[in-house]
């Protein structure tokens, strides 16, 4: 069996191009033995030292995390006053990073869950910690409504439960829909990343020499023994997970996009809503992954785990699911236009000329023009440009739920209750916040478990011809 | 030496999974039954060559699946129109449509709970001690090498025909396990 991608990679994804190329890179650089994998990737976790950046990037992002704790503690003693949304703008950059963070999840589900079920076996190497960024950006989008709440130590009432009150949530709200589909969305990809990591802590758990280590990995590992039976059952349930993942995952952002479309605000109510922010979420969960990928793989030396080809298949998605967005925002103005309706034709006119059309132009310059960038090739072999395009999509992807949530918001049916939104200090510190804890998360993540999949690149290395010796 | 009570089992060692899955066959054909292998990562079929049957697992889900639908269905229509009636503008207190996202959540949590779960306990874990972990060789299952075990609760097991058997099946070693 040669796995699609492993043999002759890039055969057919570029059929078009003209010039002879040189042959593409790998999914797994040559010279690999199941043990070499196996050592390297648990070196990381068991090691004693770590890189000096790994130091200076956990300081950093614990007292972004402190700026956070600091920014909620205000926050839960003064009351929601302490941000700039304020009627007609009642939802702004806590329902924007909400659905930034949740959108940002998705890409790790659709890695690890969707490219298995399609046999893409470059996943490999990124699935782990694209499981482990999916799990702590839904961790910083569930903060964000709870924190909105306005008394969030009573956010169980949210949740159907016998009560003294004798009341029940309102099950026709798609804000509470929201709430299950959240804290499944959350449940599901914990216990996906888990069952992955099992054969892994049994990995850490028989090479850890510090007994702490071993009785927690062992622990973890919950007596995993690699038996035959074992493993059939394991990856039946890791195939069913990744069949229920799949489209729990679409669910998830839909009903973030009913949150939109249910309502009836002018640039909200629309039937494009729910699979146009499917689309970009991906478009932004895959940029997170290049954002964080990079990096990782030049400060551990992951290059020959993380090969250009990933990078470049990824880049590609990217692109794919960039211009699904676009064709997006392309039928909101047309739309808008052949509804014609005058609130749905100012709300867009608004965007496009009104006071905040810096934000929608930079917008449509970082999720539209610049990633064009990716049809070249040379564009996508470069490392750095890859990065900074990452980082683009991600600022463009924040604005584009600017642009959806504030812009609509503040100037709807009725010019007397028009007013400008303003975020205050507080907003931007609770937003650079929970960009540190999901660093701090992330880099603790990097610092004790394995940011690789041991066993599925041991498979890997047996397909691809490898073994003891290479 | 050892006898046959004290002994879970002997282990053979090899280090290639197509070397593991010939010597599963060979041992299922000379008759044992009560034996189990070991490999750091998933071999095709060698659940198979042991004689293990078909998981049952994807029943499980199924159920799991079905009792979080029906369940979470059925919560939402006593709530909405048997306990708590809410007559919003004159629509139907039984307003199925709107009902669809949370039972649709709810069946995808019943079916992987039971899924992840389902799949712990029909292994038996998670299993702190197991009379494995006593050979030392045994921690390179989780590196490089590939272990088959024939158990002494099997009825042909013998010590010394089994250990040599496993030689014959181009074992590269055989260690003892001891319970």
């Amino acid at each position: 069996m040669t796995p699609d991608g492993l043999g002759d990679p890039g055969s057919a994804v570029h059929a078009g191009n003209v010039a002879p190329s040189p042959a593409p890179p790998r999914v797994l650089e040559p010279g690999q033995t199941y043990a070499s994998v196996t050592d390297k990737i648990s070196a990381i976790a068991l090691a004693h030292r770590h890189p000096r950046s790994w130091m200076i990037g956990f300081i950093a992002s614990s007292l972004l995390l402190m700026v956070f704790l600091y920014a909620s503690g205000l926050l839960l003693i003064t009351g929601i006053g302490l941000w700039g949304n304020n009627v007609p703008v009642a939802w702004a950059f806590d329902i924007i990073n909400f659905v930034w963070w949740i959108g940002i999840g998705h890409a790790g589900t659709l890695i690890s869950a969707v490219l298995l079920l399609f046999r893409q076996e470059w996943r490999t190497s990124i699935n782990r910690f694209a499981e482990a960024m999916t799990l702590f950006a839904v961790a910083c989008a569930g903060l964000y409504p709870i924190l909105h709440l306005g008394r969030p130590w009573v956010f169980y009432w949210l949740m159907p439960y016998p009560n003294t009150f004798g009341l029940w949530p309102q099950f026709r709200s798609p804000l509470v829909w929201d709430v299950f589909a959240v804290s499944t969305y959350a449940t599901v990809s914990f216990l996906f990343w888990y069952v992955g990591l099992i054969p892994d802590f049994a990995v850490l758990r028989d090479r850890a020499r510090r007994p702490f280590a071993q009785i927690v990995y062992g622990i973890l590992a919950m007596g995993w023994r690699g038996s035959a039976i074992h493993w059939q059952r394991y990856e039946t349930a890791y195939l069913l997970l990744a069949g229920l993942a799949t489209p729990l995952v679409v669910s998830v952002h839909t009903i973030v996009g009913f949150d939109f479309a249910v309502s009836i605000v002018p640039g909200w109510h629309q039937t494009l809503l729910p699979p146009y922010f499917v689309a970009g979420a991906i478009f932004s969960g895959f940029a997170m992954v290049m954002t964080l990928a990079i990096p990782l793989r030049a400060v551990y030396g992951l290059e020959d785990f993380i090969t250009l080809r990933h990078l470049d298949n990824m880049a590609q998605i990217m692109l794919a699911t960039g211009l699904m967005v676009g064709y997006g925002y392309l039928m909101e103005v047309f739309c808008a236009w052949y509804s014609g309706n005058q609130f749905e034709w100012y709300v867009t006119i608004n965007r496009a000329f009104g006071p905040y059309a810096l934000c929608y132009w930079a917008l449509i310059a970082c999720n539209i023009v610049i990633p064009q960038l990716i049809w070249f090739r040379s564009v996508r072999s470069n490392v750095t440009a890859l990065f900074v395009i990452a980082l683009i999509v991600n600022i463009g992807m924040w604005l584009e739920r600017f642009v959806i949530i504030v812009i609509s918001l503040h100037r709807d049916y009725l010019p007397s209750a028009w007013e400008m939104y303003y975020p205050s200090v507080w907003d931007f510190a609770q937003f650079l916040g929970s960009i540190g804890l999901f660093l701090t998360l992330l880099f603790l993540f990097i610092r004790f478990l394995p940011v690789i999949s041991i066993f599925e690149l041991r498979e890997l290395v047996h397909e691809t011809d490898g073994g003891q010796r290479s | 030496m050892t006898t046959a009570t004290q002994l879970y089992g002997l282990l053979a060692q090899y280090d290639e999974p197509e070397a593991l899955r010939a010597a599963a066959s060979q041992a299922y054909a000379h008759g044992y039954r009560r034996m189990e292998a070991y490999s750091p990562f998933p071999v095709e079929s060698l659940a198979t060559a042991l004689g293990h049957p078909r998981s049952r697992l994807p029943i499980l889900t199924l159920v799991g699946g079905v009792l979080g639908g029906v369940s979470g269905y059925g919560m939402l229509y006593y709530a909405s129109v048997i306990s708590y009636p809410m007559n919003v503008g004159g629509r139907p207190l039984h307003s199925w449509p709107s009902f669809i996202p949370i039972t649709f959540e709810l069946t995808i949590l019943g079916a992987a709970l039971f899924t992840v779960f389902g799949m712990l306990a029909l292994s038996g874990l998670p299993m702190p001690y197991h009379a494995l972990f006593n050979v030392p060789e045994f921690k390179r299952a989780s590196r490089d090498q590939f272990f088959l075990c024939i158990q002494s609760i099997d009825p042909q097991f013998d010590i010394n025909q089994t250990a040599a058997f496993l030689k014959e099946c181009r074992a590269l070693a055989v260690h003892e396990v001891p319970r």
